[in-house]
């Protein structure tokens, strides 16, 4: 399997560009690492399986998205398949350095094209 | 002075059954056979909670009518997020302005009874009424917040419910209990590891725990209840209870 070099670092910009995926709130900082992807609604998953840098493509959209995203210390959160989110939620992500980011793709989708980006969960 | 200690007395708590209007209920949960049943138990108090709907509460409040069974109007309602949060009412009038809340919030999908069973609508002898045709086995559009707010709003008790399970319960969903969220307790669920539960959700740790049956069986009903020391078989007293006050309470689970 190809092993992600140093060469090849993916940022935030190029996931945002390469997946069309729109900042809901404050723009997403292009230069931020992505370590990898985590994919998961139930948030206590995510709390125990995700790690530091990932991407988080979800479709739950509730306020707590954001703790749990800074707690983890996420690269940014995808959510999926066309849904809005409240702007508490924006606020909040804002105020914790939080990058929402909304994609009109299934998870599937989103995760297939990461994928093809070469990002990776290892475990 | 000291004060008199209230009149309370030990009862038998069993806040979460399911009637043959819910998905996936057996066809038996009809109102007759579960006062029944909760009666051979020796339960003093129960409350009958149908996903998302509150269709059948009238005909069990009325089918308990001289038991010695007490019957709460309850719903176990579905958020957006997914999570189940019980609502617990008096009588079956409240429950149905939060099924009016709910059913405004559901998807306009049909039920599908291979699936789901045939969300029967029954009198309180048990007399086939009508279908629910609706899918009711999904999430309304509103958040967990705005149910609980709900609830409140209407008079009930919010209980969210079976907090141990991964599947709808409020922590394996959410992670966390919401910002700005104040619960007055929870439910778990009959074969839920109490010490195990506050030490994965400490968040929860000091809320009273309300062990239910979840019942969708008659041979379900009562095989998980809790005790509780009311003097009332009411929402105002089980509130009471959960805080501990006017010697209400309820035992550590």
């Amino acid at each position: 399997m190809k092993k992600v070099t140093n060469s090849d670092i993916i940022r935030l910009g190029q996931v945002v560009a390469d997946i069309d995926l729109a900042d809901a709130g404050a723009a997403a900082p292009g230069d931020r690492e992505v370590s990898g992807v985590y994919c998961s609604d139930l948030l206590s998953d995510v709390m125990g399986g995700a790690r530091p840098g990932e991407v988080w493509v979800t479709v739950q959209s509730h306020l707590n998205v954001v703790a749990v995203a800074a707690l983890k210390e996420l690269a940014a959160v995808v959510i999926c398949g066309g849904r809005s989110v409240d702007v508490s939620i924006l606020k909040k992500a804002s105020e914790e350095g939080v990058v929402i980011l909304l994609a009109k793709q299934s998870a599937f989708e989103v995760c297939g094209r990461l994928w093809e980006l070469g990002l990776r969960h290892e475990d | 002075m000291p004060r008199a200690s209230a009149p309370v007395r030990k009862c038998r708590v069993d806040l979460h059954i399911h009637t043959a209007l819910s998905p996936c209920a057996e066809l038996e949960m009809l109102p007759d056979l579960i006062v029944m049943k909760a009666a051979a138990e020796g339960l003093d108090l129960i409350a009958i909670c149908d996903h998302n709907s509150a269709e059948n509460t009238a005909a069990c409040i009325e089918a308990a009518r001289g038991t010695p069974v007490r019957v709460l109007a309850g719903i176990e309602c579905e958020s957006r997020e997914g999570v189940h949060v019980l609502g617990l009412f008096d009588g079956a009038e409240s429950a149905g302005a939060l099924q009016g809340f709910l059913w405004e919030r559901l998807p306009d999908e049909a039920n599908r009874p291979e699936f789901f069973g045939a969300q029967m609508v029954v009198s309180a002898q048990g007399e086939f009424v009508r279908y629910n045709e609706r899918l009711l086995a999904t999430g309304a559009d509103a958040s967990v917040e705005e149910l609980i707010a709900k609830i409140r709003s209407l008079g009930g008790l919010a209980l969210p419910a079976h907090v141990d399970k991964t599947y709808a319960g409020l922590l394996g969903v959410l992670g966390l209990v919401p910002e700005g969220v104040r619960l007055e307790g929870v439910e778990i669920s009959g074969r839920a590891d109490a010490r195990d539960v506050r030490e994965r959700f400490p968040q929860i740790a000091k809320l009273p725990f309300l062990r239910a049956s979840d019942a969708h069986r008659l041979s379900e009903i009562g095989q998980a209840h809790t005790r509780v020391w009311l003097e009332h078989r009411t929402v105002g007293e089980l509130k009471l209870a959960l805080s501990g006050l006017d010697g209400r309470h309820l035992e550590d689970n």
